[in-house]
C-alpha cells in the first residue's frame, strides 16, 4: 500500500513538475535560439559569402539532460505496443538544442562568428542502479569557430 | 598549440604530418552528485553535476591529447573527433583523437 503511495507521489510530481520545467526549458530555448538565429554555424567546410577564415578554436557545447518519472513510464509502456516514443523524442531534440546553443555562446565569447564543420553527438549514460533506466543522455556538439574576413 | 576539428588551419598550410595524437580519462561520478542526479531524475530536465563533470573530463582528455602533440613537437592538431562511452556503471570515459601536424 505504502509502495503504491510512492509511485503515486513520484508520478504526480515528475507529472506536474516535470510537465512544468519541461515547458519552461522550451520556451527558454525557443527565447536563446532567437538570440542567436544569426550566427552562422554549418557542418560544413565553407560558408557562403565569407571568403577566409582565421583565428580557429575548438568550441563544445553539452548537456546531460533527463526525462521524469512519468514520461519514463510512458516511454517503457511504448516499448510493449512499439511505435514512436515521442517522449523520447522530445528529449533528444531538447538537449541538442541546448548542446547547440552553448557551443554557439563559447564560440560568440571567444569573438568568433561563425562555427564550421559541427558535430553532435549522443551517448547514453548509465544509471547506477541497473542498466533498464538511464540516468539521461548526453549530448555534445563541437565545431571549429573561426573569424570570417 | 591550434586545436581544429576540419582538415586544415585556416590562413596555414599543413607541412608534415606527425601522426595521431589521443587522450582519454575515465571519470565516475561521485555519490553525492549521484544522489542528486537521482533525484533530479524524477522531475527530469538537466542534470547539472553530470554536464560539468563531462565538461571537465572532456577537457582533460583535450589537454592530454595536446600535451602528446607537444611531445612530438607539433603546432597543431587537427581533424579532432570525440567520443564519450560509459565503460561501467557509473563511470564514463571520455576520449578525445587527432592528427598532430606541424605548420609551415
Amino acid at each position: 500500500m505504502s509502495q503504491l503511495l510512492c509511485i503515486s507521489i513520484l508520478f504526480a510530481l515528475g507529472y506536474i513538475v516535470g510537465g512544468g520545467r519541461n515547458r519552461a526549458h522550451l520556451r527558454h530555448l525557443d527565447k536563446r535560439e532567437a538570440e542567436l538565429r544569426g550566427f552562422v554555424a554549418t557542418t560544413g567546410l565553407t560558408v557562403p559569402k565569407h571568403g577566409s577564415f582565421s583565428d580557429p578554436t575548438l568550441v563544445s557545447g553539452g548537456v546531460v539532460i533527463s526525462v521524469d518519472y512519468f514520461k519514463r513510464f510512458i516511454a517503457a509502456f511504448h516499448s510493449i505496443i512499439g511505435g514512436r516514443v515521442k517522449t523520447y523524442e522530445d528529449l533528444m531534440s531538447r538537449g541538442r538544442r541546448e548542446a547547440i546553443i552553448r557551443m554557439k555562446h563559447a564560440a560568440a565569447s571567444q569573438g568568433a562568428d561563425a562555427i564550421i564543420n559541427v558535430r553532435i553527438e549522443t551517448t547514453r549514460m548509465a544509471n547506477g542502479r541497473g542498466d533498464k533506466q538511464t540516468a539521461g543522455i548526453e549530448v555534445l556538439a563541437y565545431g571549429t569557430a573561426v573569424r570570417t574576413a | 598549440m591550434l586545436i581544429s576539428n576540419i582538415e586544415t588551419i585556416p590562413g596555414r598550410e599543413v607541412q608534415e604530418i606527425l601522426g595521431l595524437v589521443s587522450g582519454s580519462t575515465v571519470r565516475a561520478k561521485h555519490i553525492g552528485r549521484d544522489i542528486m542526479a537521482g533525484l533530479k531524475n524524477i522531475v527530469g530536465g538537466e542534470l547539472q553535476g553530470y554536464t560539468e563533470l563531462l565538461q571537465e573530463a572532456r577537457d582533460e582528455a583535450t589537454e592530454r591529447m595536446k600535451k602528446e602533440a607537444q611531445a612530438l613537437g607539433a603546432d597543431a592538431v587537427v581533424n579532432v573527433r570525440f567520443s564519450t562511452s560509459s565503460v561501467a556503471q557509473g563511470a564514463a570515459e571520455l576520449f578525445a583523437y587527432g592528427t598532430a601536424v606541424r605548420l609551415a
